[in-house]
Parts: structure tokens; C-alpha cells; sequence
């Protein structure tokens, strides 16, 4: 029989305008246990933690620690009662030295002055036991990355050593520093401390955890033994079994997707990488296919995205454009290639809600023009009434402001922004995602339209049916590596990507 | 410790490595140049005619080290002379109820603006700027005249020297030491001290880390308030008059002796000592040009400047190569 659960968290709601965060979830931590806490971006991982942590209050629901009912009102309260966060960024402070990074705020006194001498020399004995071979009186930022969130590690324990929530610490680390991670976190739990482990590396999840919660848009999807759910199983739980629906509704089978008449690449990217974004990876777009990327939130599809598109800038690979290598320094170069990127975030990143209809999409033409030659009235008007009347984009009238349309209008006005600008290579980051089931077909169809035409797309979506409907090939992501990529032969099915996200290989 | 280590802690000594450099061949090359500056009473009475600097420079250390900035200190020291010179000429009150009330008045408008800061999260800037209209604006509510000192305590205090074998000090110079010695007891063994430093260092961190940001930070701002009140007692004791225009700029010369002292202006690393090589360097620029009698006084404002400017590519430089 277990114990009692150290921290237990019952109907916990978090509503944020518009938005339900969290909405009635359960979870519970086990002293001595490494529990793992899942879900895709935006399923309500973070503001669990933040919930737990005192940074956002709960606005429904109770959270018992140690049987007790507590309300936790701020970081500091968090501590208190014994839950410490290290988080994804080292939040500790570069310029003091490692011993005041861990005793700040709690230094010992002698007569009320700060005793330095014995301030190391509880440093290090803390950072002995954790096996860590550093010089407590040097500055924090002398150390690597790795050697901060460890410090971070140390402190957080020290405070209060119940319940330790680490946040993403791997996402910056080396393989040998996740292992030393991994020993400390070890030993902390011998010792009966429980973690609570967030990470979007599967692999890491099933090396060092013993239990796992799962989230799904702010619910709880299932509580489960490590060893009794397999990677598969995890990754159809996190997205969840929804994804069928949309192909009748949509109408029609998905397309047989024959290879496109050219041979020739438009763009080859060959071992094209940025540091802590994306690992090296190969890709070939021919004019006139549609080249998909599957993977779970998170995996890097933006991040490979971004670079073809000069947004990030490469670390190492080339890209080639019409057989020519390009140096894509910046958006600006990419778009006079002919590359055309309608970014996820149509509100912060694409769109100006507070302009016309018709303002937003002569936006990225005029740009391209120089400001010194201005589109007359008359133009903008014509070319907008186009590209209304092409998209159907409702309601027709180019003067309607963008913030008052639906998503999925939206959406259609971006696309008509860049597709005014007669681009190449179409760069489509989640273009149907938020709108309705009836807008998505009708841009799913004017995607296939353009690829017709003989556009290149690049097509980012979350929906493997979505992808699979649309792509002559899938470039599969995982872990921020494109682990494969496949023919979307007819009998490509979304169980077989699914097989590849989880096991990383391709199936 | 390993190389890395020491290098990073190196590097933090760079800026007042550099001071100290300068300051000591200023003095030596002012030595060789001019006859009788090279003597001990030369340097005293560097302390003597910047005591009331040194003192509003360690506040605005504090203010600094947080990340801030505290553009009122002139302004607050203009009125602290014009309140003790009014409260003791005009009204009669003893300095013994005036100076404390002074010191009482500046550390509360301190609070005031580090509470609007934290509070309304407004840069420290406007907040401060706002501080030093009001500030000299009431001066001028008082008198726009200079009011003259005659109080005996304050004459006495503006005529006693304190002999150190053949040299003398001013008492308000011991004061200013006093100040600067208690400042670094507070920053380097106190809670608060740290706390400055965290707050400097990372805002995010330290309100993660659960310590007393907002606490924090409206402290450091009384305490450049107190800091004002108490230079403008010593000006006070100094030019034994109240008036609207004194110590007009005296924010930016604080704010350049933080700077030359080798505080970094984004906060976290800096120290009291640095504050007070840099008080010296920017009065020994003017007693170099007094001994050299025929520039004009704004040479010192040039040469000002141009360290300044120096000395803020030189963080740029050391921050940069942190990153």
C-alpha cells in the first residue's frame, strides 16, 4: 500500500479571459516518486505549475499538501509550504556568487550581521552531497547552464524539501549534463523528496519517471503507471482521438496525392540547424508539392520552419534556392526568393487587427515596393476586391476592420496578403487551427489549388489528417529532429506518423 | 577556483581597476605640473569641498545597484537647504529639531517614489524626474531668494577643522565617511544589503526566489532620499545658506561619480568604494583645472563627459562579453 500522497490537488479550475486554462483537474504526488506531467503546449502544464507555485491564484478547487488544505498566495507562500520550482530559465541571480544563490534571503546571521564564512561553508557542504565539485564563493554566471540549474536544484531543496517542480530543465542541456541531472534527481527522491518533472522529450520521461498525468485542453486526460503506458499510447492520449472527425466533415476521401510534374527542387535545405531550436535536417521542395511536417507541439516544426524562412538565423547548412545557394539573413531576403510565411500567431505575428481589410493586404506588396513608391488608391482597391472575391473572404467589404472578422476570415486575409506578393514557396505555419470546420476545408482546398498551380508549400499543422490530406511527403519531427520523412503514398495513415513521432524512427 | 572562475570575478574589478589607475595618475601628473599639489592636505580638501557629493553618491549607489535611477537628489538637497535655512533664520527653531526633521523629510519622499515605482511599475526615471520638479519648484515656494546661515551651530560646523597632524578635515567629511563606511556594512552584511545586489542582478529571479522586491525597492530609494537630506545638511554646513539654485545638475555628477566608480548602471555589481574613487576623480578634475588657472571651470564639465563616456563603453564591453 502507498503512503498518502504529499501534495493532492482536487478540481482545480484557472480561467483566463476567454479562455479555460484548467478546468477540473486532478493530480497527485507521491513522496519518494518522479512524476511526469504531460501534454501538449497549451494542454495547461504551465499554469498548473504556476498554479501550484503560487504565481497565478486557483480560481476553483482545493490543493492539499501533506493533508492539509493550503492556499498558496505567492512564490513565497509556495516555498514555505514547501514546494520549490526550478524553471526552464535558471531564475537565480548571474552576478552573486554560487553559496549567496542558494542562502539568499535565508543567509546566516551572526549579531545580525551576514556570517560569510559559515555561508560557504554550508554551501558547499550542500553542494557536496549532490556530488557537484564547484566553488561556492565564485559567480553564479562562471558556470555553465547546467551547473546554474543544478545550483537551482540545490537551493530549491535546501528551502523545502516536500515537493520540488522542475519545469522543462532539460531543454538546454547536453546529454552528460541531463545524466548528472538525472543522478541528482535520483538521490533527491531516495531521499524522499517528490519531483514533479515536466519535459517534452519522451525519451527522458520514460528514462526517470515512475508515474505520469496526463493533460488535454486543460483537463485531465488519465493518471498512469510508466511501465503500463507505452509511447504510442502516450502520444494518441496527449493529442487525443479527435482527429478522425474532420475528414467527413470536410467531405470526400483523402486525395491520392500524385507526385508533381517537376523534378527539379525549388528549395533544398541540406543540414540546416540553429542551437537549442532544431537539429540539423535535410529537406527538398519541388514547385507544385506540398511537403507536410507532423510532430507534437513543441518538436520544432516552427523552429525548421523559421529558419527556411531567414526569421532565425542558421547556425550551420545551406539552402539552396533554384540550384543557387542563398544566405537567407532575413525575412526581407527571403520574401524577395519568392518565400512566403503565414506565421501561427495570426494575431501578434501576421495580422494588424486595428487596420482594414483592404490595408492588411496590400501590407506586405507595399513593403516589398519600398514605401517611396506607394500603391494608389484605386490599386489597392482593385487588388483587394480580388482577392476578397478569390478567397471569398466575408464579409466583401475591404474596409471592415480585421480585428471584427472570424478566424478563419482572418486567416484567409493573411494568406490573401501573401499570395498578392506571388510567391514561390508558401510557407503555412497551423493555418486552420482555431477556425471553423468549414473554413479549414475551403483553405485545405485553396491550398491544394495553389500547389496545382505550381506553388511550393510548406504545410505545418497539428492535424495529422489535415497533413496527410494535403502532402505529397511528411517530414516527421520529434525532439526538435526531423527523424523521418515519408511518401504519403495512399496508405500512409495517421497511426503510422503517430508510430513515428513516438518511437522516433520511422515505422 | 578554476580559470573561468577568476576571470569572471576579474572582470568585475576591471571598472575599478580603471579608476583607481586614473585617479593615481592624475594626482601624479598634477603633482609633477603644478607646484604644491602634491600634498596631503590637496586630497583632504578633495573630501572637503565633495563631502555633500560623497554622501547623496552613496545613495544613488544603492539606487543604482537595484537597476534604478534617482533623478531627484539635486533637487532634494536644494531643498533641504532651504527648509533647515528658513525652519533656523526665519522661524528660530533650534538645529536640533530642524536637522532630523530635514533628514526625516527627504528619507519620506524617498519612500514616496520607490512605493509609486514598485507600486505602478513606472521607470524609476519619470518617477524621479517628477520628484525633482516638485522638489525645487517648493524651494521657490519658500524664498526665491538665498537665505543666509547665521545660526552659531552652523557657523561652527562650517569653521571647525579637525586637525590630523599637520592637516585638517571638516566634520562633515567624517560624516561622509561615516556614511560610506555605514553603506557597505548595509550592502556587504545585511540582508537588504544582498537583496539590492539580487534585485540588480535579476528582478525576475529574486521575486521567484521569494525575497522582498517591492520592500526592497522602496528602501533603496529612502535611503537615496535620506542620503539627499543628510548632503544637503552638509551643503548647508558648507555654503551656510539656503537657496533654490544650489546644487542644480548635482544629480548628474552623482550619477557619474556611481559610473566612474565602476557601478554598472543595469544594476548588480558595483561598490561603495568604486563611488567614492569616483567622487575623488571628479574633484580632482576641478583642482587640476583650478591649478592650471587658465581654463574656465567648464573644462571640468568636458572632461566629465568625456570619461563618462569612456567609462560607459567600458560596461558595455564587460557585460557584453558575459553574454
Amino acid at each position: 500500500m502507498r503512503q498518502q500522497p504529499v501534495l493532492e490537488v482536487r478540481g482545480i479550475r484557472k480561467e483566463f479571459p476567454g479562455v479555460v486554462a484548467l478546468d477540473g483537474v486532478d493530480f497527485r504526488l507521491f513522496p519518494g516518486e518522479v512524476h511526469a506531467l504531460m501534454g501538449e503546449n497549451g494542454a495547461g502544464k504551465s499554469t498548473l505549475i504556476k498554479v501550484l507555485t503560487g504565481v497565478h491564484p486557483a480560481d476553483g478547487g482545493e490543493v492539499v499538501l501533506a493533508g492539509q488544505r493550503v492556499r498558496i498566495a505567492g512564490p513565497l507562500q509556495a516555498q514555505q509550504a514547501g514546494i520549490s520550482t526550478v524553471y526552464q530559465e535558471v531564475n537565480l541571480c548571474p552576478n552573486l556568487s554560487v553559496a549567496e544563490n542558494i542562502f539568499i534571503g535565508r543567509e546566516p546571521r551572526r549579531l545580525g550581521l551576514i556570517d560569510w564564512a559559515e555561508m560557504r561553508r554550508r554551501a558547499t557542504e550542500l553542494v557536496c552531497t549532490l556530488e557537484l565539485d564547484i566553488d561556492v564563493s565564485a559567480p553564479l554566471d562562471s558556470y555553465s547552464i547546467a551547473v546554474q540549474q543544478l545550483v537551482a536544484i540545490v537551493r530549491a531543496v535546501d528551502v523545502s524539501a516536500k515537493v520540488l517542480i522542475l519545469d522543462e530543465p532539460t531543454s538546454s542541456l547536453d546529454r552528460d549534463e541531463v545524466r548528472q541531472l538525472f543522478t541528482v534527481m535520483r538521490r533527491l527522491r531516495d531521499q524522499g523528496v517528490a519531483i514533479l518533472f515536466v519535459s517534452h522529450f519522451l525519451d527522458q520521461i520514460y528514462e526517470i519517471c515512475d508515474r505520469m498525468t496526463v493533460l488535454r485542453n486543460g483537463r485531465l486526460e488519465g493518471e498512469y503507471l510508466t511501465s503500463e503506458l507505452n509511447q504510442v499510447e502516450l502520444v494518441s492520449r496527449m493529442i487525443g482521438s479527435e482527429l478522425a472527425g474532420l475528414d467527413q466533415l470536410a467531405g470526400g476521401k483523402r486525395r491520392e496525392r500524385s507526385a508533381p510534374a517537376t523534378d527539379r527542387a525549388f528549395l533544398e535545405a541540406e543540414g540546416l540547424a540553429r542551437q537549442g531550436s532544431v537539429e540539423p535536417y535535410d529537406l527538398a521542395i519541388r514547385s507544385g508539392e506540398v511537403v507536410g511536417l507532423a510532430g507534437l507541439l513543441g518538436s520544432g516544426r516552427t523552429e525548421a520552419a523559421r529558419l527556411l524562412f531567414g526569421a532565425d538565423h542558421k547556425d550551420r547548412g545551406t539552402v539552396r534556392i533554384n540550384g543557387t545557394e542563398t544566405d537567407l539573413r532575413s525575412p526581407r531576403d527571403a520574401i524577395a526568393h519568392g518565400i512566403a510565411f503565414c506565421s501561427e500567431n495570426r494575431k501578434t505575428e501576421g495580422l494588424v487587427g486595428e487596420l482594414t481589410v483592404r490595408e492588411n493586404i496590400v501590407l506586405a506588396l507595399q513593403a516589398a515596393r519600398g514605401w517611396a513608391r506607394p500603391l494608389s488608391r484605386t490599386a489597392q482597391d482593385k487588388l483587394a476586391l480580388r482577392w476578397i472575391g478569390a478567397l471569398d473572404i466575408r464579409p466583401g467589404n475591404p474596409e471592415a476592420l480585421v480585428r471584427n472578422l472570424s478566424g478563419g476570415n482572418q486567416q484567409k486575409v493573411l494568406l490573401a496578403r501573401w499570395l498578392i506578393t506571388d510567391p514561390k514557396l508558401l510557407i503555412l505555419d497551423e493555418p486552420t487551427r482555431g477556425i471553423d470546420v468549414g473554413a479549414k476545408a475551403e483553405i485545405q482546398k485553396l491550398v491544394a489549388d495553389l500547389a496545382e498551380k505550381g506553388m511550393a508549400v510548406l504545410f505545418i499543422s497539428a492535424e495529422l489528417e489535415e497533413v496527410l490530406r494535403l502532402s505529397h511527403r511528411v517530414g516527421v519531427l520529434r525532439d526538435r529532429r526531423m527523424v523521418a520523412q515519408l511518401r504519403n503514398d495512399g496508405e500512409l495513415t495517421p497511426e503510422r506518423v503517430l508510430a513515428t513521432i513516438a518511437s522516433g524512427a520511422e515505422q | 577556483m578554476n580559470a573561468n572562475a577568476l576571470l569572471t570575478r576579474v572582470r568585475g574589478q576591471i571598472p575599478l581597476l580603471v579608476t583607481s589607475v586614473l585617479l593615481v595618475s592624475m594626482f601624479t601628473v598634477g603633482s609633477v605640473q603644478y607646484d604644491g599639489f602634491f600634498s596631503g592636505q590637496v586630497l583632504l580638501n578633495l573630501l572637503i569641498d565633495n563631502a555633500f557629493l560623497l554622501v547623496v553618491a552613496v545613495g544613488m549607489t544603492f539606487v543604482v545597484l537595484t537597476g534604478g535611477i534617482d533623478l531627484s537628489v539635486g533637487a532634494v538637497v536644494a531643498l533641504s537647504t532651504m527648509v533647515s535655512a528658513w525652519l533656523v533664520e526665519r522661524h528660530g527653531w533650534p538645529p536640533l529639531v530642524v536637522i532630523p526633521l530635514v533628514l526625516l523629510m527627504g528619507t519620506a519622499g524617498g519612500w514616496l517614489m520607490g512605493w509609486v515605482i514598485h507600486t505602478f511599475e513606472i521607470q524609476p526615471f519619470i518617477v524621479t524626474l517628477a520628484g525633482m520638479f516638485l522638489a525645487r519648484g517648493l524651494c521657490y515656494t519658500i524664498s526665491v531668494e538665498s537665505i543666509s546661515i547665521t545660526d552659531p551651530s552652523y557657523t561652527a560646523m562650517a569653521q571647525t577643522r579637525i586637525p590630523l597632524g599637520d592637516l585638517f578635515v571638516s566634520p562633515s567629511v567624517l560624516i561622509a565617511l561615516l556614511v560610506v563606511a555605514a553603506g557597505f556594512v548595509v550592502l556587504h552584511y545585511t540582508r537588504l544589503g544582498r537583496n539590492v545586489y539580487a534585485l540588480g542582478g535579476s528582478e525576475q529571479s529574486a521575486l521567484l526566489m521569494g525575497l522582498p522586491v517591492g520592500r526592497t525597492k522602496t528602501t533603496v530609494y529612502a535611503i537615496s532620499g535620506f542620503c539627499s537630506a543628510l548632503g544637503g545638511v552638509l551643503l548647508t554646513f558648507y555654503m551656510l545658506s539656503g537657496y533654490g539654485l544650489h546644487a542644480v545638475g548635482l544629480e548628474l555628477d552623482a550619477i557619474a561619480a556611481v559610473v566612474i566608480g565602476g557601478t554598472l548602471l543595469t544594476g548588480g555589481s558595483g561598490y561603495l568604494l568604486g563611488t567614492l574613487l569616483g567622487v575623488l576623480v571628479l574633484g580632482l578634475i576641478q583642482t587640476v583645472i583650478s591649478f592650471q588657472g587658465t581654463l574656465s571651470s567648464w573644462w571640468t564639465r568636458i572632461v566629465i563627459g568625456g570619461l563618462l563616456f569612456v567609462f560607459i563603453v567600458l560596461q558595455r564591453l564587460i557585460t557584453a562579453r558575459r553574454r
